[in-house]
């Protein structure tokens, strides 16, 4: 019998993927438009904000949409009816998305004349934390029905994200969500991430995470 | 579920070193996976069953070693590991700081295999 050999290998299991990615990122750094990844639960108002960020920044810069789910097309809809430009990928029983299914959704949107793109991944705080989708920036929200313990049950979301939008503040004096606690949990997983607590209901926070989102994208375009 | 993604790239890497080392069979992978990261081992290894049936990898033991979350003190720079369960309650083993950060980057590494 042949022996038994030790072959060494050490590479990233997903790498693959992380290329892709970086091809992405920089293609759209080159083309001047800057990506996002919206995450969250479901439920939380990844719809709701993208919204209310198309209606807040119309008359400032063009918006699209990459919408994902499991299985309907209600998303995309929803934003078409507002005048965005969206395509929705349909992952078929996927959890999460990928760097190939962007670049599937960055075909089908023409890209040349938009300054963002956002991306609603699926709703779920575990899987779609695992795969880089060669966004620039990952925001992710957390409702405030959720709970504040969220970064204790879900650390590698909280630590991937530049972005943490507190959604649903018109729940507050309804729940025992502290926000102190939440604060030192999140900050204790991701010093640099930047906490804004919003409501897409009341509209409280918009005015905040709109101007986050302008400083980010005139930011983007002096690196080029 | 996202554990099917992950198995198709292992399988997919371990693939291309057997064919380059002219490997007939693969009996171990060692692969270094972090702590924070929800990949559920017994998964994997049965995802990696079903995906690699036909292959020089079908029936290879997958050897999954978590590495530790490595935390930096704000008070004194030191580092100390510390388990996913602990992160709420985090207080530096060095100074008794409690404004103390994981140290970011995560770590999914296809170490090695054993092959015939």
């Amino acid at each position: 019998m042949d022996p038994i050999r030790l072959i060494e290998i050490k590479e990233e299991i997903l790498s693959d993927n992380n290329q892709l990615a970086e091809e992405l990122r920089e293609k759209l750094r080159k083309s001047g438009t800057l990506l996002l990844n919206l995450m969250s639960s479901p439920g939380s108002g990844k719809t709701s904000l993208i919204l209310r960020t198309a209606e807040g920044l119309k008359n400032y810069l063009h918006l699209g949409v990459i919408e994902a789910d499991i299985d309907s097309t209600v998303d995309a809809e929803k934003v078409a009816a507002q005048g965005v430009p969206a395509v929705q990928l349909r992952t078929g029983g996927f959890c999460h998305l990928d760097s190939s299914m962007v670049a599937k959704g960055l075909t089908a949107l023409n890209t040349d004349k938009l300054d963002v793109i956002i991306v609603e991944n699926v709703g779920n705080l575990v899987c779609p934390a695992e795969f880089d989708t060669g966004a620039h920036k990952n925001i992710m929200i957390l409702s405030v029905p959720e709970g504040d313990d969220k970064p204790l049950k879900y650390p590698l979301m909280f630590s991937v994200c530049d972005v943490l939008l507190v959604n649903k503040t018109d729940y507050l004096s309804m729940s025992d969500f502290n926000r102190e606690d939440l604060r030192r949990r999140v900050l204790a997983l991701n010093p640099q991430i930047k906490i804004i607590e919003i409501s897409c209901k009341t509209g409280e926070g918009i005015t905040e995470w709109l101007d986050w989102l302008k400083n980010a994208l005139a930011d983007f375009k002096a690196k080029r | 579920m996202h554990e099917l993604s992950v198995t198709e790239a292992i399988l997919k890497t371990v693939l291309k070193h057997a064919a380059v080392n002219s490997v007939h069979k693969i009996l171990s992978i060692s692969l270094q996976i972090s702590k924070l990261s929800d990949l559920e081992d017994n998964w994997i290894q049965r995802y990696f069953d079903y995906l690699s049936k036909d292959t020089v990898a079908a029936g290879a033991l997958l050897k999954i070693e978590r590495l530790p979350l490595l935390v930096r003190c704000e008070g004194c720079a030191k580092s100390f590991e510390t388990e996913p369960a602990d992160i709420g309650n985090m207080v530096c083993p060095s100074c008794g700081e409690k404004k103390v950060a994981l140290v970011p980057g995560k770590q999914y590494i296809i170490k090695n295999m054993e092959a015939v």
